[in-house]
C-alpha cells in the first residue's frame, strides 16, 4: 500500500505494537538543554536509573545564556544554576555536552543539523518545541515534554499514539525578497493556530523543492506554530550535499547506503494525506503578524484588520485582545508601524544564510536612529562562519550590536529583554503577550523584513530602502 | 502519579482562545531545578496586571477545575505549563481544543484535559459566572462530565489505554521497561550507519 513519508519513518521505528495500547516508537537522537531536563535527570536519581543511550544523547546550553560577556559568571543566580545542573547531570550520566563558550555550542535546533547529527529517516526528539526544525531532512522529529525526557532518557523510547498526515503544498516561485518565513507565516495565517493539531505536515511542491536545506529548516521550524508537533520535508540532492561531510555523517561505502535508504523516504505515488492545503508561491508577499499569536499576520502591504470584521467571535474576541496589548489601531497600514528593536537570530533565522540575506540589506547603510539591532548567530560555528565572510562586521558597521550564540531575546530568559511597551520586529518565531519581555510588543517577521525595517525604523520589505 | 478517578469541584471560567504555555507560565519562572512551587507563576502576568483576571476574583478562590477557551496550551512545549496548573491546585481542565503537547504532557502528570464540544464548555461558562458555587464533576471511570447546575451531563472520549493509566496513577517508564527486551532487540537490527553522539 502507498504511504507518506510520516507513515515509512514511524514504522521503521516500532519497537511494541499491541492491540489497544500505543506503539513503542524507538528515538534516533535525543537533544537536551538546560531548562527542561533538570527534572527529568533528577526523575532517573530518585529511581536508581542510567540514560540508556548516552551515545544517542547530546546536550548544549542556550535557552538561559547571555550573549556578551561570555567569561563572566552568569549574573541571574537562577540561570546559573540551571546552566551548573545540567554540567552536573552530563558529567554524572555521561551525557556530551556543549557548553557557553564551546564552538559547537548554540541554539540546539541549530547545533544538531549542523554537526551531521540530523539525517534522513531518523527520529528526533528534545524538550522543546521547536524540535520539528529537524523535519527539514525528513527526520520525523518533534518536541517533548519533561515526563518524555526522562522517558527517553531511560529507554530510549516513546509510546505514540499515531498521528493525522497533512499535505501543504506549495506551487510556484517566490518572487524575489520574499523567504521560507513568509511561506511559512502565510501557512499559518491560512490553517490557524489550532489548525495542524493532530498532525504531522509534509510540505511538498515546487517552492519547497527549490528551498536551500537552511530555508527548509525555517519552514519546519513554525509547525508547530500551525499546531502541528511535527513538519517534514523529503530528502534530496539538496539534503544529501548539505549533510555529506559533515563530523557525524555518514562516510563511504555507508553514506551510498544511507542515501539510497534516504530515498527510499519519500511520500509514495498515490499516498492518500488525511487533509491537504495548497498555497501558491507566486501570490506571497512578506508577511508580518500584528497580534499576539502567530496566525495573526498580513502581508507587509496590508493593514491593521478590523476586529469587526471577523466573524467567528472567539476570533473576534482574540483580535481584539490583541489589539490593545499590542497597542495598534484597525485599519493602520502595517508600513507604519514603528519598532524600537530589531532582533535577528532564533532556531527560525539564526542560521548562516539567515544572517548572509540580512547582511546583503544592511550593507553600506544604517541602523535607523533610535532603534537597537541584536545580531545573534544560531551557534558559535554560525558566528566563526559569519565572522570569516565578514558579516559581522557588515551588523557593527551599521550600528547593530553582534553577539554570541543563543537563544537570547526569542524568548527572554537571559538579558535580552524587551521592556515594558516596547515594540520590535523579531526573526523568532513567537508574538505571544509578554514571549519577549514583559510588556513587550512583538512583531514576526524574515531576516530580510528585520534589515530592511532596522534601517528606516518602521516595518518595511528591502524594496522600500533608497538605493545605496 | 496520582490516581484519577472521579473529581468534584468549582470551576473557573477562563474565556480566552488560545492560551498559550508562554501565559500559563512565563519563561522567567522556568528556571528552577526543582519539580514542585510553580504555582506562584501561573497565569503570572495576568495576575499581577489584571486585577479583575478570574484566578484574582474571590469567588474562584479554591476552585479546582479550569474551564478555558478553544485552542489551549499552544506554543512551547513547557511541562511546567502543566506542573503549574497542578501546584496551583486545578485536577481538570475542559476545552474544545487542546495544542498537541501539551495535551500529551497533562495527561503524562495526571492532569485530566477534557475535550468537550465548544457549546458545552459555553454553558458551563455561563452557569459558573452566575453562581460561582457551581459544582462540576469530571468522572473517567465513566468517562462523563456533569455540572447539575449547568444542565450539563456530556459524555468525553479519552482512549482505553489512557484511561487504564490514569485510573491506576501507573508511571510510563516503568510500563516500558517490562519491554527492555523488545528493545535490546530492535537497537541490534538498527543501520550500523545512523550517527553516534560519543
Amino acid at each position: 500500500m502507498a504511504r507518506t513519508m510520516a507513515e515509512k519513518v514511524w514504522e521503521e521505528h516500532v519497537v511494541r505494537r499491541a492491540e489497544g495500547e500505543p506503539d513503542l516508537l524507538y528515538i534516533d537522537l535525543h537533544l537536551v538543554h538546560e531548562v527542561t531536563s533538570p527534572q527529568a535527570f533528577e526523575g532517573l536519581r530518585l529511581a536508581g536509573r542510567s540514560v540508556r543511550r548516552p551515545d544517542l544523547t547530546i546536550a548544549t546550553e542556550d535557552h538561559n545564556v547571555p550573549t556578551q560577556n561570555l567569561l563572566a559568571p552568569i549574573a541571574d543566580p537562577v540561570s546559573r544554576k540551571q546552566v551548573e545542573t545540567l554540567r552536573k547531570n552530563c558529567s554524572d550520566f555521561g551525557v556530551r555536552l556543549h557548553p557557553m563558550g564551546d564552538i559547537d555550542q548554540g541554539v540546539v535546533h541549530v547545533v544538531g543539523p549542523q554537526l551531521g547529527l540530523t539525517q534522513p529517516g531518523m527520529t528526533i526528539v528534545c524538550g522543546d518545541s521547536h524540535t520539528s526544525t529537524h523535519g527539514a531532512f525528513g527526520a520525523l522529529a518533534f518536541g517533548i515534554g519533561t515526563s518524555q525526557v526522562e522517558h527517553v532518557l531511560a529507554t530510549q523510547t516513546l509510546p505514540m499514539a499515531p498521528f493525522k498526515t497533512m499535505a501543504v503544498t506549495v506551487n510556484g516561485t517566490l518572487r524575489p525578497g520574499v523567504s521560507a518565513k513568509d511561506i511559512i507565516l502565510a501557512v499559518i495565517a491560512k490553517i490557524g493556530t489550532g489548525g495542524g493539531q493532530g498532525y504531522v505536515l509534509e510540505y511538498r511542491g515546487e517552492a519547497i523543492e527549490s528551498l536551500s536545506m537552511e530555508a527548509r529548516m525555517t519552514v519546519c521550524n513554525m509547525s508547530i506554530e500551525a499546531g502541528a508537533r511535527a513538519g517534514m520535508i523529503a530528502p534530496d540532492q539538496t539534503t544529501f550535499d548539505y549533510i555529506k561531510g559533515r563530523p557525524h555523517a555518514p562516510r563511504g561505502a555507508d553514506f551510498d547506503a544511507a542515501v539510497e535508504h534516504w530515498k527510499s523516504l519519500r511520500t509514495d505515488e498515490g499516498a492518500v494525506f488525511d487533509a491537504e492545503v495548497v498555497l501558491d508561491a507566486d501570490e506571497l508577499s512578506p508577511f508580518v503578524t500584528w497580534g499576539t499569536n502567530p496566525g495573526q499576520g498580513v502581508p507587509l502591504d496590508g493593514s491593521v484588520p478590523d476586529p469587526s470584521s471577523f466573524e467567528d467571535p472567539s476570533a473576534r474576541a482574540a483580535a481584539e485582545k490583541a489589539l490593545a496589548y499590542m497597542d495598534l489601531k484597525p485599519g493602520t497600514p502595517m508600513r507604519e508601524v514603528r519598532v524600537d528593536t530589531v532582533f535577528l537570530g532564533s532556531c527560525t533565522n539564526g542560521r548562516i544564510e539567515d544572517l548572509r540575506a540580512a547582511a546583503e540589506i544592511i550593507r553600506g547603510r544604517r541602523v535607523a536612529e533610535g532603534v537597537r539591532m541584536l545580531v545573534v548567530p544560531g551557534s558559535m560555528r554560525v558566528k566563526e562562519q559569519a565572522n570569516a565572510e565578514g558579516l559581522g562586521r557588515v551588523f557593527e558597521e551599521a550600528g547593530a550590536e553582534w553577539r554570541e550564540a543563543g537563544c537570547s531575546m526569542c524568548l527572554g530568559m537571559n538579558p535580552d529583554q524587551l521592556k515594558p511597551g516596547e515594540r520590535s520586529a523579531s526573526t523568532s518565531n513567537r508574538n505571544f503577550e509578554g514571549r519577549q519581555g514583559r510588556g513587550g510588543r512583538t512583531h514576526l517577521v524574515s531576516p530580510q523584513v528585520a534589515a530592511a525595517t532596522a534601517v528606516r525604523g518602521t516595518l518595511s520589505s528591502p524594496a522600500d530602502l533608497d538605493a545605496r | 502519579m496520582e490516581k484519577f478517578d472521579v473529581h468534584t469541584g468549582r470551576a473557573v471560567p477562563l474565556r480566552a482562545s488560545n492560551v498559550d504555555t508562554d501565559q500559563i507560565i512565563p519563561a522567567v519562572y522556568l528556571k528552577r531545578v526543582s519539580r514542585t512551587g510553580f504555582e506562584d507563576g501561573l497565569f503570572a502576568e495576568w495576575r499581577q496586571s489584571d486585577p479583575d483576571f478570574v484566578l484574582n476574583r474571590p469567588e474562584y478562590q479554591g476552585a479546582s477545575v479550569l474551564v478555558a477557551g478553544p485552542d489551549f496550551g499552544t506554543g512551547s512545549s513547557r511541562e511546567h505549563a502543566v506542573w503549574a496548573l497542578q501546584d496551583y491546585g486545578f485536577k481538570a481542565v475542559l476545552s474544545s481544543r487542546f495544542a498537541d503537547i501539551f495535551r500529551g504532557n497533562s495527561l503524562k502528570g495526571g492532569l485530566l484535559t477534557v475535550l468537550l464540544p465548544q457549546p458545552v464548555i459555553d454553558r458551563i461558562w455561563a452557569a459558573v459566572e452566575a453562581d460561582p458555587a457551581t459544582e462540576v464533576t469530571v468522572d473517567l471511570v465513566e468517562r462523563e462530565v456533569r455540572a447539575p447546575g449547568a444542565g450539563v451531563q456530556e459524555p468525553f472520549e479519552l482512549d482505553d489505554y489512557t484511561r487504564w493509566r490514569l485510573l491506576e496513577g501507573l508511571d510510563d517508564i516503568a510500563l516500558t521497561l517490562r519491554h527492555t527486551d523488545a528493545i535490546g532487540e530492535f537497537e541490534a537490527a538498527r543501520k550500523p550507519w545512523l550517527p553516534v553522539t560519543l
